[in-house]
């Protein structure tokens, strides 16, 4: 919709250039989705031309204002990139997680949806997922780190200061080498997510599993490759992990059914990744 | 650099917040529709450099240097428009959309064409995901996946009674030439587009308030703001926004702008500017001074003692609320029979509190209007809405301003859905008062979130039901305790609560009905009219009380249902002994219904056991999933009580063709194409098919009263006029070609030659037709699912989905059939998605598309529909009303499924896999740890 209260349209990616009643526009998806009544100006970070995509040794870097679009391109099963990185198989699953359409992944930005920080933010899920940490600038050369699991702090929440802005998103090797598996869950077909597990087997044996959308931000639970767990082992920790209040609770799911769909997803991410025989390996059901 | 659209240079730059969609529109290319402006519905989608976006969140600035196309210039981006034999210049996707007829109101038809021509084979093969940003709220997607996959079959355009005839709007739904509500240029609205001022209105932000003072100087001082009209400039009337043929069927409980406010979003002022910004930043600085009152946001605690009162300065019998001391709207009490008596002689008894839900229509056109004052009709007002009701909306026009009925014109453009949303004046007469106060054209559109917060949803329904069988199968006692919840204002509080206790109790023989109800006030956002109009609710509650009674005697529940259901010449009794005088079994097709959805269950059942791994059989699913079926069953009548009134003219045209005048409105329902072939079928002896007849409707100017496209009175009652007419014209075309031509046969004389003869004789060749909507028929809706529910996520899946209408004579198969499916998919809906929620405030908590689940193409499986072999003696060439009651089945054969699957009786909507899932858990019937993969990605 139009931001009527909008008097200029700045292209500037720095942060000394914010001030009271600016906003940070990358695909607008989010800002021309719910509108404003306050808002005066708009930084276009679009125009600072950083490349969408870059790799190394080291792993993957996406610019805050990669499009899910190329996004959903770097998942390409076929590629030379999805052969060297096999934990890039969750991107497209992440991708489709969207309740947005493919039309939207043409503007959509992987910094715009881990900004927001909707528990249900697929971007949020997938960086998160792997280990991604956020590079953030601010006001008066400011500069840090941060993983996007604590970057996203609740509904709408986040760490980021007034002015603030991510400017990449860094998939670290060890995350991308890894076996990695998704589940979701939601009250519709293709739907907003009510629950989004991603699972990761490194390749030091460890186990990661990170939980969104059923929970306010993100919880990764950690299983070095001496201390895999079993069943109870598993819901013991993610008892201890997420507390009742840490459940999302909006028209997308019930709190008690976020819960135990969280369990449910997160032992068969378990059972697939830690190659547990008995049903889970079963295909089909 | 200039923004490119469709080949041409933009002739302004773009505003710096300003998204794509409107810059567009100001530059002339309305094809493209705002449904939400949000990024939800997909109506306003374009392509930049190729690429489909949704203009509605492209910053307008980013397109500078780019090529944008709109549906306007998609044909001209192919080279081989739609190829041999395409007369019309379109795209091929646009052709598609015609042979399929994949459209009904059309409004969402341009985003889907702009969406569909960019797939290519891998998109086209998975339609749930690729389709899924692209809402449609009146097909139920069966269309559109025909048309998208280019499996359409035409149609006669030139055909009569019973053909396929494609409608008359087709070629400019997918050209986006099509003029809905706020499609206009200077042809329509004189002075447009510099002249036309915009109206915001100001909305209460406390569900209870008396307004002390509103302080509009800050407002006026807003650059471009010209004027802010409070309950200062209101005229001192009380109305309703409701619109019936009867004044008297609604309370009179509401002012223009009031002086109390008795919900969130009501309305208190209206800021007019220069433009939208303008009179949104007007809208900011109207400071409103409110005394905050206790609010009641309940029927429950607004019927408990010294509960606070919504409309207690009322006086009853002015404004016919019933009790405004006991916050009570309408009330009906009455007993048919014994009922202690019917159920102490029952076997087995029922009883159970079922509760019905807020749901909103979603019509992807939002209330808007445009209304400005006509000097070269001596300064008659003129309304162009969107609206079902334009000569209701002109009546109460005319009423609260006190104008003359002539002094006011009400028009429509096709509009956009309406679903009975629209048979409320919402916004014309804030329009209207700004117009006639300025002498400008003044216009005002909703947004999406307005729709929720600031119009109307189906009334929420609370009903006790208590029922009695005896085991041979006897329907003993139906006892209905019935609470409506009317929200702030009674506007079809009392109608939807006595249509809803009627057809839902009278398509049962029983000798014992007791029915209590009564439509409760609360400071809730109002609701209104709604497709089904109360009966939905009451349908659910006893179709699911008849399952379980079945159930407890031990009998099959359809065998049950056909032991207690009217047959043809069976009283319809519901509240009163005697059956209503004018609904007649014109026809009566409710056996046949039951039959052939039966029988399609069986033989889902037969496929699913012989094809395991087929589109029916459930052989790939796991032992976590529970399979049922459920059926239920609905009757409506064809036509509201009280008179329901239409007018046709119909006129020969000097080149042959003939011109047909109606009086009710197209929104998407499909009468435009009845009604053509209706006259066509008159007609058929001259020579005269449906594309020979041109339609103009829905318009004050051009016929006599007409009292609306609602209670699915397009074709019963609006067709029957049209039928008289031509059936008219006819024999006066007979009768002059006999005097004119001697000796000859008339049929045999060209139509332009006998037209050229009548005008030399003076002699018009025309006719008018009537009908009052008296007497009534009944029709009759049967639903079966075979649901499949998981007992580890509470997913539900609908493996076959079937519906048998009796609709009489089909006047045409795909547009009728069209209209179940797209019921089916409204009510799949309400079941299973949408839900309207109240927060502990009283504000409207989902009040966006992503808040308010509507149905996806990845949501709506198809459903198999047949139609019963029934004639009506009463409708037009034997056609009964299919518009509402395909809704009305929906909700409990659903629930009856799930019961059957798994055991549990759902009572309240929306059933949503998570409720599912822990009702499952808290009977111990959830499966808790995985034994298989999880189905759903």
């Amino acid at each position: 919709m139009d931001l009527n209260t909008i008097e200029a349209w700045v292209p500037t990616a720095d942060p000394d250039e914010w001030r009271q009643g600016d906003a940070w526009l990358a695909g607008g998806t989010v800002l021309y989705s719910y509108g404003s009544q306050t808002l005066r100006r708009l930084l276009d970070l679009t125009t600072a031309g950083w490349e969408p995509v870059t790799q190394d040794d080291g792993g993957i870097t996406l610019a805050s204002t990669c499009t899910v679009a190329r996004v959903w391109e770097l998942g390409d099963p076929a590629s030379a990139t999805a052969a060297r990185w096999p934990g890039l198989a969750v991107v497209r699953p992440c991708c489709d997680a969207f309740v947005a359409s493919f039309k939207i992944w043409n503007l959509s930005t992987v910094g715009g949806n881990i900004a927001t920080s909707l528990p249900a933010g697929p971007m949020t899920s997938l960086a998160a997922g792997l280990d991604g940490v956020a590079t953030l600038w601010g006001p008066h050369g400011g500069l840090r780190e941060l993983p996007v699991a604590e970057l996203v702090t609740g509904d709408g929440a986040n760490a980021l200061a007034p002015g603030e802005l991510i400017r990449s998103i860094r998939l670290p090797a060890h995350a991308l080498e890894a076996r990695t598996a998704f589940r979701r869950l939601s009250l519709s077909n293709l739907g907003r997510s009510g629950v989004l597990l991603i699972g990761r087997r490194d390749r030091d044996g460890g186990f990661v599993l990170t939980v969104t959308a059923s929970t306010k931000r993100p919880v990764q639970l950690r299983f070095p490759a001496g201390a895999l767990p079993d069943a109870p082992g598993l819901a013991a920790a993610i008892d201890a992990a997420i507390p009742a209040a840490l459940y999302h609770d909006d028209i997308h799911g019930h709190p008690a059914w976020r819960r135990d769909m969280t369990y449910r997803l997160a032992e068969e991410l378990r059972r697939e990744l830690l190659d547990v025989p008995g049903p889970g390996s079963q295909e089909g059901a | 650099m200039a923004i490119e659209i469709n080949g041409r240079p933009a002739e302004a730059a773009p505003r710096p917040g300003q998204c794509l969609r409107t810059f567009l529109r100001e530059q002339g290319a309305l094809g493209v529709k705002k449904g939400c402006d949000a990024g939800d519905c997909g109506a306003c989608t374009v392509h930049v450099d190729g690429s489909p976006v949704h203009s509605c969140l492209y910053p307008a600035v980013r397109a500078e240097g780019h090529e944008v196309t709109t549906i306007e210039g998609l044909a001209a981006t192919c080279a081989h428009p739609s190829g041999e034999g395409d007369t019309g210049g379109l795209h091929p996707m646009q052709q598609q959309f015609v042979d399929a007829q994949g459209f009904q109101c059309g409004f969402c038809t341009a985003g889907m064409v702009m969406t569909a021509a960019t797939f290519d084979a891998g998109q086209l093969a998975d339609l749930p995901r690729n389709l899924k940003g692209n809402l449609c709220r009146c097909t139920g997607y069966a269309a559109i996946e025909a048309a998208v996959t280019g499996t359409g079959r035409g149609g006669p355009a030139g055909g009569r009674l019973g053909d396929d005839v494609p409608s008359p709007a087709a070629q400019g739904i997918v050209t986006g030439a099509e003029r809905y509500t706020l499609d206009v240029t200077d042809a329509e609205v004189p002075g447009w587009p510099g002249a036309i001022l915009h109206a915001k209105l100001v909305r209460s932000p406390h569900a209870h308030a008396r307004i002390r003072s509103i302080d509009t100087s800050a407002a006026l001082a807003v650059p471009g703001v010209v004027a802010v009209f409070t309950h200062e400039d209101a005229p001192d009337l009380l109305y309703s926004t409701a619109q019936h043929e009867l004044v008297t069927d609604d309370p009179d409980d509401m002012r223009l702008f009031d002086t109390v406010a008795r919900f969130i979003g009501q309305r208190v002022a209206a800021v007019v500017a220069e433009t939208v910004a303008a009179a949104e930043a007007g809208g900011r600085a109207v400071v409103v001074d409110y005394e905050v009152l206790p609010a009641v946001l309940t029927p429950e605690a607004a019927l408990a003692p010294g509960a606070p009162l919504v409309h207690g300065d009322k006086d009853p019998v002015a404004t016919r609320i019933s009790e405004p001391s006991r916050n009570t709207a309408a009330q009906l009490h009455s007993e048919v029979g014994d009922v202690e008596a019917g159920l102490a002689a029952a076997d087995a008894v029922y009883e159970d509190t079922f509760r019905t839900h807020r749901v909103q229509h979603v019509a992807l056109e939002t209330h808007c209007s445009i209304a400005w004052t006509d000097p070269a009709d001596g300064g008659r007002l003129v309304v162009r809405s969107s609206t079902q009701v334009p000569f209701l909306a002109q009546r109460s026009l005319a009423r609260i301003f006190g104008l003359p009925l002539e002094a006011v014109r009400v028009v429509t453009g096709r509009v956009g859905g309406g679903f009975g949303g629209k048979q409320e004046i919402l916004t014309e007469d804030v329009v209207a008062l700004a117009a006639l106060r300025l002498g400008q054209p003044v216009q005002l559109e909703f947004t999406r979130s307005e729709q929720f917060h600031g119009s109307t949803t189906r009334h929420p329904f609370e009903i006790r039901v208590r029922a009695g069988a005896r085991r041979d199968g006897t329907l003993t006692a139906l006892a209905l305790d019935v609470v409506t919840e009317t929200g702030a204002y009674g506007n079809h509080g009392p109608g939807v609560m006595f249509h809803g206790c009627n057809e839902s109790v009278s398509v049962y023989r029983c000798a014992n009905k007791k029915i209590d109800a009564r439509a409760v006030y609360t400071h809730t956002v109002p609701s209104g009219a709604f497709r089904g109009y109360g009966l939905s609710q009451m349908i659910f509650a006893v179709e699911s009380a008849v399952d379980e009674l079945a159930r407890q005697i031990g009998m099959d529940p359809v065998q049950f249902r056909r032991r207690n259901m009217v047959r043809k010449g069976d009283p319809m009794i519901a509240s009163h002994p005697v059956p209503e005088v004018d609904v007649l079994y014109g026809s009566y097709g409710l056996d046949e219904c039951v039959a052939l959805v039966t029988k399609a269950l069986r033989r889902g059942r037969e496929r699913a056991r012989e094809f395991p791994g087929g589109p029916l059989g459930t052989g790939e699913l796991g032992p976590e999933w529970l399979v049922g079926e459920g059926t239920a069953l609905s009757m409506i009548d064809t036509v509201p009580p009280r008179g329901h009134h239409a007018h046709s003219r119909i006129a020969l045209l000097p080149d042959g063709r003939v011109s047909l005048d109606v009086g009710t409105a197209e929104f998407g329902n499909g009468t435009s194409t009845v009604h053509v072939q209706l006259a066509a079928t008159a007609l058929a002896g001259f020579g005269i098919g449906a594309s020979d007849v041109v339609l103009r409707n829905a318009d004050t100017a051009l016929t006599d009263h007409d009292t609306g496209a609602f209670g699915s009175t397009g074709t019963v009652v609006a067709g029957k006029a049209t039928l008289a007419a031509a059936e008219e014209l006819a024999r006066r075309i007979g009768a002059f070609a006999a005097e004119a031509y001697p000796g000859q046969d008339p049929a045999g004389v060209p139509l332009a030659e006998l037209a050229a003869e009548a005008a030399r004789r003076g002699a018009g060749l025309e006719a008018e037709g009537r009908w009052g909507g008296t007497p009534r028929s009944v029709a009759f809706n049967v639903h079966g699912f075979r649901v499949a529910v998981h007992r580890g996520t509470g997913e539900l899946q609908i493996l076959q989905s079937v519906q048998a209408a009796d609709a009489g004579v089909v006047v045409n198969p795909r547009q009728c059939r069209g209209q179940v499916e797209g019921g089916i998919a409204q009510a799949l809906g309400a079941a299973l998605w949408e839900e309207v929620r109240i927060d502990e405030t009283g504000r409207v908590a989902t009040d966006i598309l992503r808040q308010y689940h509507v149905p996806t193409f990845a949501d709506v499986p198809r459903s198999e529909v047949y139609f019963a072999h029934t004639s009506d003696e009463l409708g037009p060439l034997g056609a009964k009303s299919m518009s509402e009651s395909p809704f009305n089945p929906v909700a409990p054969a659903l629930a009856n499924a799930v019961r059957a699957a798994t055991g549990l009786r759902f009572t309240e909507l929306p059933i949503t896999r998570d409720r599912i899932y822990l009702a499952l858990k808290e009977a111990g019937l959830a499966e808790s740890l995985p034994t298989g993969r999880t189905v759903t990605a």
